[in-house]
């Protein structure tokens, strides 16, 4: 999920002429048929989208295995599996502590979060947040974190969907790249806008299948040339390499104090983070029930800690079999371990199919981040806010189809703004942004008998505001190497992720704020959340076609 | 949520008295044995986990002992989390069937038996 590639490995993108491998011809045909074959069904499955439950929710229809797919389709994003792959080949060790982080997370969603959420909540997170407190405030706070994690999100996938193409489909030139920036987006726009939440998922199971069962090919293939033993491909990554240290931490954080603080707070805001991100709170409502909820968190954590197994295997083997020095000298570099071991296995065939679901992977992740930018305006700012809740729910749903174009131009243009950008910057951002923006608020108010509205609103702006304003002096901003302001030096904060400070402070105001506020909250209200989060009485049914 | 026309009636003047259920015996052993699981539980895997940050951060030649062959105490480890997060959710969900979702049906069910009227879909379950 994490796009490894700046973070630590310092890699001259798109270095001199190198060798294309594969064939572009191929990629893009195989992906012209993924995107034929999806658009397909989101059409097939458009058929039913009425209401708002229809359009945001699925008609809460899913099955949980369905769901738990399309969580990890959505989830599995390209850059975690170019990324994670290539940060294995080329970082060793390293690369393997974030997909701990990312498995390890989802512990939180299944304990604390998913059941609970689903039962009191309709469409977005703003209906769980704002349950038992004061409307307005507390849902116009939540709409704008989901709105800012989605927009930093969104810019990372549309900024890494240039980077990707440049690897896959030969295209150097900036030209190029905004123009695939665009299609990509324009594409997304029709499934989202024609699917709505059941095309969307369908899009996702869809990735999730083809991505998972591209990399466990892959994994087994490279497991059938080491004998099956684990340590004998260690043992291959270490001789092609010639570092034994790439079996052990250390390589990429292992070098000053500073980085290895910088690791903690990552993986502080990873572990934290995953069960705040709004387009994954999202899918917990594609379900009928709590317990359709649980199902789908169970096979959303054995899927992906399935895929992270296959992609500890991958990137030592692309270590083993094509090692660091080919890997960094590719168009694409770090991001280029996953496609060119493809490439030494199965020739141009397995290249295209795996360069294929990479690029219909950015496209999947988008468009669950669209939707749910667009229900988060359309319910909480439109419906709620500006309406007052005087809205029929068709006018609500043609809002949120408005808002989905509106979203998609934006990320087109930003995807383009952004190129080149640093990518790993936008989605810790976002990652850091949900932790303390969002999960000290949606646990405390499911746990916190006393939590009132004031703690809510500091927790939410405080969070927000602080993880943002120390990413901005961060020296992923300014003063550093690779910062995006180059030239100017106000990096006042040592960290290029902001966890560690702003996720405790979040925590802190949110009781300081409930602790200082005189205006109590209706206790009805809130044994009524508290009953129905655990019982599920009065939860929102599913819609019977 | 409640502000909302045609939502279940909970928002204004709701049929149930929901301090008076969270009161009963039933709701509060469902609640108690809902925290006394996922409570514990989440400390034990967040302590485990930074545990293991700390060893992959601070402790690089501790991680780096080898075991058998090539591998390593911290490849070790590391499996080991994805080891206990399988079991930890296997082990949740087998407790959740046995010990919460029983209380919690039967709990839903006497509610929307006593107030029908407060858990009606406002869409009829259907357009």
């Amino acid at each position: 999920m994490i796009p490894l590639v700046s973070a630590g490995v310092r890699v001259p993108l798109q270095t001199a002429e190198t060798t294309t491998v594969g064939s572009p011809l191929l990629n893009i045909t195989i992906f012209g048929l993924f995107v034929a074959i999806t658009l397909v069904i989101v059409l097939r499955a458009s058929r039913n989208n009425k209401t708002a439950a229809d359009y945001y929710a699925a008609g809460r229809s899913f099955t949980g295995g369905q769901n738990g797919t399309a969580i990890a389709g959505d989830y599995l994003s390209a850059a975690s599996f170019l990324g994670i792959v290539g940060a294995i080949a080329i970082n060793g060790y390293d690369g393997f502590l974030y997909s701990i982080g990312f498995l390890v997370a989802w512990l939180v969603a299944l304990l604390l979060v998913a059941e609970l959420l689903r039962n009191t909540g309709k469409f977005t997170m703003a209906d769980v947040l704002s349950f038992r407190l004061k409307q307005r405030p507390v849902r116009i706070a939540a709409a704008i974190t989901t709105l800012a994690v989605c927009f930093f999100y969104l810019l990372a996938q549309m900024a890494g969907a240039g980077g990707l193409v440049s690897l896959l489909l030969g295209i150097d030139d900036r030209l190029g790249q905004s123009l695939v920036i665009t299609v990509v987006g324009v594409l997304m726009i029709m499934y989202v806008l024609i699917g709505g939440m059941k095309g969307t998922t369908w899009v996702q199971i869809i990735k999730a299948c083809l991505l998972i069962a591209g990399a466990f090919i892959m994994t087994v293939w490279v497991l059938v040339l080491h004998d099956f033993n684990l340590s004998t491909l260690l043992g291959a990554a270490i001789e092609t390499s010639g570092n034994a240290a790439i079996t052990s931490p250390g390589l990429q954080y292992g070098i000053s104090a500073t980085t290895r603080l910088d690791f903690l707070s990552l993986a502080l805001a990873l572990v934290l983070g995953t069960a705040a991100l709004p387009h994954v709170l999202m899918r917990f409502y594609t379900v009928p029930t709590a317990k359709e909820a649980r199902r789908s968190v169970v096979w959303a954590i054995w899927l992906i800690g399935a895929f992270y197994l296959f992609t500890l295997v991958l990137g030592y083997g692309a270590s083993a079999l094509i090692g660091s020095d080919r890997i960094l000298a590719a168009p694409g570099g770090v991001n280029s371990a996953a496609p060119l071991l493809a490439y030494e296995l199965g020739g141009s065939i397995l290249l295209g199919l795996i360069s294929a679901v990479a690029f219909a992977t950015i496209l999947a992740v988008v468009a669950g981040l669209t939707i749910t930018a667009a229900a988060s305006f359309a319910h909480d700012i439109y419906a709620s806010v500006i309406r007052k809740g005087k809205v029929n729910p068709d006018g609500e749903v043609k809002v949120a189809r408005r808002t989905v174009v509106v979203i998609g131009l934006l990320s087109i243009l930003g995807g383009i703004g952004a190129q080149g950008q640093n990518v790993a910057f936008l989605v810790a951002l976002a990652f850091a942004v949900a932790a303390s923006a969002n999960l000290p608020t949606i646990l405390y108010s499911l746990f916190w008998r006393k939590f009132n509205t004031q703690g809510a609103v500091w927790s939410m702006y405080g969070g927000l505001g602080s993880a943002i304003l120390l990413i901005a002096l961060s020296p992923v901003v300014s003063g550093g190497e690779k910062s995006m302001i180059q030239g100017a030096d106000f990096s006042v904060f040592p960290l290029s992720n902001p966890g560690i400070v702003s996720i405790p402070l979040a925590f802190f105001l949110g009781w300081l704020g409930t602790t200082l506020s005189k205006t109590a909250e209706d206790p009805m209200k809130q044994a009524e959340m508290e009953v129905r989060s655990l019982t599920g009485v009065g939860a929102e049914k599913a819609t019977d076609h | 949520m409640g502000s909302h026309p045609g939502e279940p009636a909970a928002g204004s003047g709701p049929a149930v008295d929901f301090t008076e259920v969270q009161q009963t015996e039933q709701f509060r052993e469902l609640r108690k044995r809902h925290r006394s699981f996922v409570f514990p539980m989440a400390v034990f895997f967040l302590l485990w986990y930074f545990a293991y940050v700390l060893l992959a951060d601070y402790a690089h030649e501790f991680m780096a002992t080898p075991v058998v062959g090539n591998i390593n105490i911290g490849i070790v480890l590391g499996l080991l989390q994805f080891v206990s997060t399988f079991a930890i959710t296997m082990w949740y969900v087998s407790y959740a069937n046995r010990r919460l979702d029983p209380i919690a049906a039967n709990l839903r069910h006497e509610l929307e038996e006593a107030a029908p009227e407060a858990f009606i879909d406002p869409s009829g379950g259907k357009k």
